[in-house]
């Protein structure tokens, strides 16, 4: 924790609660803008922390918004944690309870209708280009592509629960690091 | 709730458990009906899984139902990601753990192309939602458009199709 740089709890909310309404299309697509206001305007943490902070968050179960309250939590402890992602998620959450009202209210009326029907295949598409970009974010050679193909027929075909392909695939990592095949 | 189960099990990312979870474990929403939910708490802005837990949290339970949802989804994830950030100090270098790590993304990254694929089954009877959809992909995968592009691209333009087609069919 670097206790060196000082900076106030509410410098922290006004990045995050920006982030928060600039977060269209999920956390990862705010990455950028992140790294942009930690990094660059508030001298936080330099580019090393900064990369390191993000990977961790990734490998941790949870949501990815959760990098936010880990940057929090890195600049200024527990009180830092709760101030970025009650920033982070107060604002967009607002917005979504909102917006749900509102469909379902006018849940009736053809424009609803079709605006539902409009958005359902654009976010086909996107969970699919996340697909392809975390497949080559992944992507370390032959034994990785292998994993995510195999996954892909796994939950695409069947109903397995997918706990077990992703411990596979942890394993199979894990055996290769240690019989000389590292990923 | 569900929405414990997906944060606790949402390694590298929530966005491949939501569907198997909320769709085939529960039987909360059809495909249909996710996919559509899953649209709006795309284009909204926040995190897309903390807004699907916020819309479907009031949907059964109202605001309550929100507030639980949500809290299901992160408390124990922060929790366990402080607890990691502390070890990762320690054994972050390891190459056993690194491997382990790959290799259950490159797992996650297949759960999700899975997870695309049962949701543009559920489409495959409407010509138009393929279109779009494939217009999206190609344009956030493959184009590397920014989101944001993309979705001022494909949003205009999948509501004018959806409305064309309506005002067609009267």
């Amino acid at each position: 924790m670097s206790a060196s740089v000082t900076v106030s709890l509410g410098q922290i909310a006004a990045a995050f609660l920006s982030l928060s309404l600039g977060a269209i299309g999920g956390a990862n697509a705010t990455l950028p803008e992140l790294h942009r206001q930690m990094v660059t305007v508030l001298h936080l943490m330099d580019d090393q922390t900064f990369a390191s902070l993000v990977a961790l968050a990734q490998a941790a179960p949870g949501p990815n918004v959760i990098v936010m309250s880990l940057m929090g939590w890195h600049v200024a402890g527990p009180s830092g944690l709760a101030v970025a992602t009650l920033s982070m998620i107060g604002p967009s959450s607002a917005l979504a309870f909102a917006s749900e009202r509102a469909l379902r209210r006018y849940s009736a009326s053809g424009a609803v209708a079709i605006l539902k029907k409009s958005l359902a295949p654009i976010a086909v598409g996107l969970m699919g280009a996340s697909g392809l970009v975390l497949a080559r974010a992944a992507d370390r050679g032959v034994l990785t592509l292998a994993l995510t193909g195999g996954m892909s027929l796994l939950c695409g075909l069947t109903r397995v629960n997918p706990l077990y392909g992703i411990a596979g695939g942890a394993c199979a990592g894990l055996a290769g690091a240690l019989f000389g095949f590292p990923l | 709730m569900a929405f414990f189960k997906i944060g606790v099990c949402g390694f590298g990312g929530v966005a491949g458990w939501v569907r198997p979870i909320l769709v085939e474990e529960r039987d909360w929403l059809s495909d249909r009906e996710f996919a559509e939910l899953h649209g709006a708490a795309s284009v909204i802005p926040g995190a897309n899984t903390v807004n699907l837990a916020v819309m479907l949290g009031d949907r059964f339970q109202g605001p309550a139902g929100s507030i639980a949802a949500l809290c299901g989804l992160l408390l124990a994830p922060l929790a366990i990601l402080i607890a990691l950030a502390s070890l990762f100090e320690h054994f972050g270098d390891l190459a056993a753990v690194k491997g382990a790590l790959s290799g259950a993304a490159a797992a996650t990254a297949g759960l999700v192309v899975g997870n695309a694929y049962k949701l543009l089954r559920a489409l495959k009877s409407d010509i138009l939602a393929l279109a779009v959809a494939g217009a999206t992909f190609a344009s956030a995968g493959l184009l590397h458009l920014s989101l944001l592009t993309t979705l001022l691209l494909v949003v205009p333009g999948s509501l004018a199709l959806f409305a064309a087609a309506r005002r067609r069919r009267r």
